[in-house]
């Protein structure tokens, strides 16, 4: 198989490009020929002003013909010169970004022409708390899959974060307190996974669902038992309250969006940096990898493979633990059953729509989470899309990536093998 | 694979899927022979009794399993002891009345277990009652619970199974069953057919309708290499979110009412009863049965399934074999889809008669836990289903009698499991002896991208 891969590198290269200018292209085509031409009569407003915002910045008004006809045209010339011209990686991402904009901002157009107008700084706010959980669970997962131990229990991590962080923030007042056990109770499954995969090898797929059972029937039960009963005193917990950075929350559009949320964004961000640093840039994150790779080789050099894997699967659920509280005591408060919803999966999908690499997931998870937002917000507006439709977008999403068709997504050589030293 | 030996080494017969881990083949090397002329001069009789006392000590799978059982039954029996208000307002007097904390603990984990034990296989009160001119049907209505709760187990868990035996995960049952159940459903509601020719119409539709989610998976995975766990995760969610849309839909949507819910399945269409109407039990268990034996056919007497079994034990001999794999994986998710299918029309047409959003319930995803305790093979799926059925159906009558979260089912179920997949962990647990390397066929991990 290798052989064959690499005798065929140069010509897959030249079909990628080809595959991948086709797409835009056709997103290009939907553009000018549903967006533009099937729009409703009407412009497309959106209002960039959240009430009681410091600078008044105008709506923004678009005729939905013209800009998605002129935005489809620059895609569809765009998926040309992917394929036809030979061209470096960062303008390759930046024009997979410039028509990934252009499909967006023509959908948003498209959904608004002629009704309401679009609050698009809620939508973006919604968008970000949307994607914090998939940001920091798709983080567990890399961290543990680059060291070659594969996490399906992020769901289960999301759901006993979620848990512990509104119990302990109702029953002792501390919101710290609680975000704090939250971590830990993800570091809890972590630990388990860890125990079972690589003391005891268990397969890690089968166990990775297993725990999300085991998480699910747990928190459920406990849900029923403990806090129906006595919900004002463990399931009341209050919420974390936006923190406004001095300056950068006060620029318009973006202030608000970015700067201007609860703790869990900014941890949310110094995971990403610190992850991708950490993996990428450091001597630790080069050992952890050569273990996700090759930990016969890593062994070889004196790394102990066991134990970064541990230590990876642990931090992992103490991420995602973060991820988990941030539900419950960054967003709604209480705890509902299976409040995580899936969204341990729609993490998953992020991390391997983003080829198991920090900023990938990222990205992914920002998409993603768009999606989710934009469920719930153009559903208001009467957008002419069902959100069911939206909803489902990042699984469809992630089975297209992996199908390969857009350059196939591939984990680390040794994941979820267990490591026997020989 | 292996051969049975008699004497100290060999315990019982193993194949590739005796093993707790299903897919890539267990690699289990044939025991150590130096032992063998000592064996040759024992009698039968003490042969038997040292093998059976050695599956003991080493955890055959079969002593594993229910010592796995035993564990996850102590534990949640702790969890539900440490849990109830009672027994925690006993505790908080343990130092003035510690007997009082021991007996009230006891008393509630006992009291939930039997009220389980009522609810899904016997009640004496209902004895009793039949007695004094009570129905004598209800001496059997928590068996006819137990067998409607394992019905879409046994086929979701088959789905599983047969995926697993060809060296697939198939994590997809959920969506299959949704694609089964709003096949049949819709079958069921919008068509009219005769007597006998709708209910097995319906039933086919459902089958269909899993084939087509579950044969997607396989032609992916043949034509592209995208791996099949994610692939089948991701079309879960597709399927739960495709069958919220429809049911927004005038063509299946019940009109006048205000949830989303589809009219109910015509009377022709429902699978009947198998002990007159007071009991739920219904043909679809027969039909459950029915496709475990046949999928033991397909696997133990067919080429096709031999073709399979050779794919799931090692994919390279069985391509230098002039076998093909990609062909193995369309054809078994096409019958693994259309087995969960069968689940889904099992409980549209059989208990449920609408389609509502949560149609799917935990089935696809219990049914992965059944297939691993039933070592996926098709007797194993029934056991292990009748096993869960027993205690999904024992737990609602707990909760009814004694207010204790049905959830608590859950957690035991994914403690079996737990255990059933890690015997050294269980070994450990129960100071068994280990056994010696390469004997565990445990190291059957795959990663994502084989």
């Amino acid at each position: 198989m290798t052989a064959i891969t690499l005798v065929g590198h140069e010509r897959a290269t030249i079909d990628r490009q080809r595959v991948v200018g086709a797409i835009f292209a056709v997103l290009g085509l939907v553009d000018i020929f549903v967006f533009g031409l099937l729009a409703d009569k009407g412009d497309a407003v959106f209002t960039f002003t959240l009430t009681g915002a410091a600078v008044n910045v105008p709506n923004l008004t678009l005729a939905p013909g013209p800009v998605s006809e002129g935005l489809g045209a620059l895609s569809v010339v765009l998926g040309f010169v992917y394929a036809g011209l030979k061209s470096s990686k960062i303008l390759q991402r930046l024009m997979g970004v410039t028509v990934t904009l252009a499909f967006v901002v023509s959908f948003l157009c498209w959904s608004d022409a002629g009704r309401t107008p679009l609050p698009f700084e809620s939508l973006m706010q919604s968008t970000m708390l949307a994607a914090i959980p998939l940001v920091l669970g798709a983080l567990s997962g890399c961290l543990c899959e680059r060291s070659g131990v594969i996490n399906i229990a992020i769901e289960g991590q999301l759901l006993l974060g979620a848990f512990a962080g509104a119990v302990i923030a109702s029953a002792f007042g501390s919101l710290w307190l609680g975000l704090l056990t939250g971590s830990l109770a993800g570091g809890l499954l972590g630990i388990l996974l860890a125990v079972f995969a690589i003391r005891y090898m268990v397969d890690q797929i089968i166990l990775g669902v297993v725990l999300n059972v085991f998480a699910s029937g747990l928190t459920g039960y406990l849900y029923d038992q403990e806090l129906v009963p006595f919900e004002n005193r463990l399931n009341s917990p209050a919420t974390f309250n936006s923190i406004k950075i001095p300056i950068l929350g006060d620029i318009p559009v973006i202030g608000p969006i970015l700067f201007d949320s609860t703790i869990f964004l900014y941890i949310a961000y110094a995971a990403v940096a610190l992850v991708h640093i950490g993996l990428f840039k450091t001597r630790w994150g080069l050992r952890v990898r050569a273990v996700g790779e090759h930990p016969t080789a890593a062994d070889t050099v004196g790394i102990r493979v066991l134990w970064t894997r541990y230590r990876n699967v642990i931090l992992g659920g103490l991420v995602a633990g973060i991820g988990g509280a941030s539900l419950t005591i960054g967003s709604v408060g209480s705890f509902g059953k299976d409040i995580s919803s899936g969204q341990g999966y729609i993490a998953l999908a992020a991390m391997i729509f983003g080829r198991w690499t920090p900023l990938g997931a990222t990205g992914a998870a920002l998409l993603f989470g768009f999606s989710l937002a934009c469920a719930s917000v153009l559903g208001t507006i009467g957008a002419p899309i069902p959100s069911d439709f939206l909803l489902m977008l990042p699984y469809v999403a992630t089975i297209i990536a992996v199908t390969g068709f857009v350059g196939r997504s591939r984990a680390p050589k040794a994941d979820g093998q267990p490591y026997i030293k020989a | 694979m292996s051969q049975q030996h008699p004497g100290p080494g060999g315990n019982e017969p193993q194949d590739p899927a005796d093993s707790a881990a299903p897919p890539g083949g267990a690699g289990l090397s044939p025991r150590g022979t130096d032992d063998e002329a000592a064996d040759a001069s024992r009698s039968k009789g003490t042969e038997v009794a040292i093998s059976l006392l050695n599956a003991v000590l080493e955890g055959s799978s079969a002593v594993v399993t229910f010592l796995a059982i035993v564990a996850a039954v102590v534990i949640g029996g702790l969890l539900i002891a440490f849990t109830s208000p009672v027994v925690l307002h006993a505790w908080s007097h343990v130092f003035s009345a510690p007997g009082t904390a021991f007996s009230q603990a006891w008393d509630v984990a006992a009291s939930a277990y039997s009220a389980m034990f009522e609810g899904a296989i016997l009640n004496p009160h209902t004895v009793t009652a039949a007695f004094h001119g009570g129905s004598t049907a209800a001496i059997f209505n928590p068996l006819s619970e137990t067998a409607v709760n394992a019905t879409p187990l046994i086929l979701a868990g088959l789905a599983v199974a047969l995926a697993f035996r060809t060296g697939l995960f198939n994590i997809g049952a959920t969506g299959q069953f949704i694609g089964g159940a709003m096949i049949a459903g819709w079958i069921g509601f919008a068509v009219h057919l005769p007597m006998i020719v709708h209910v097995v119409v319906a039933v086919i539709g459902g089958f269909v309708g899993g084939a087509i989610v579950g044969s997607f998976v396989g032609y992916l995975k043949a034509r592209t290499g995208a791996h099949e766990v994610i692939v089948t995760i991701m079309s879960n969610y597709v399927m739960e979110y495709l069958i919220l849309f429809l049911l927004g839909l005038a063509v299946f949507r019940a009109p006048g009412l205000p949830n989303p819910v589809s009219p109910s399945v015509a009377n022709n269409a429902m699978l009947p009863h198998l002990a007159g109407a007071s009991l739920r039990i219904n043909a679809g268990f027969l039909i459950a049965l029915a496709a475990a034996a046949a999928v033991a056919w397909l696997l133990d007497r067919t080429t096709v399934g031999f073709e399979l079994r050779t794919v799931g034990a090692n994919q390279s001999a069985a391509r230098s074999a002039g076998m093909s794999p990609e062909r193995s994986w369309v054809i078994v998710m096409l019958i693994c889809g259309g087995l969960a299918g069968l689940a889904g029309a099992s409980v549209i047409l059989g208990t449920d008669f609408a389609l509502t959003p949560q149609i799917y319930g935990t089935y696809g995803i219990d049914a992965i836990t059944v297939a691993l305790l039933g070592r996926a093979k098709p007797t194993g799926v029934v056991l292990a289903a009748l096993l869960y059925g027993s205690l999904n159906a024992g737990s609602i009558t707990m909760q009814a009698q004694t207010q204790i979260p049905v959830d608590i089912a859950t957690v035991i179920q994914a403690l079996i499991v737990l255990f059933v997949a890690a015997p050294p962990f269980i070994r450990e647990l129960f100071h068994l002896r280990a056994r010696r390397v390469g004997e565990e066929g445990q190291v059957l991990a795959k990663g994502w991208s084989s």
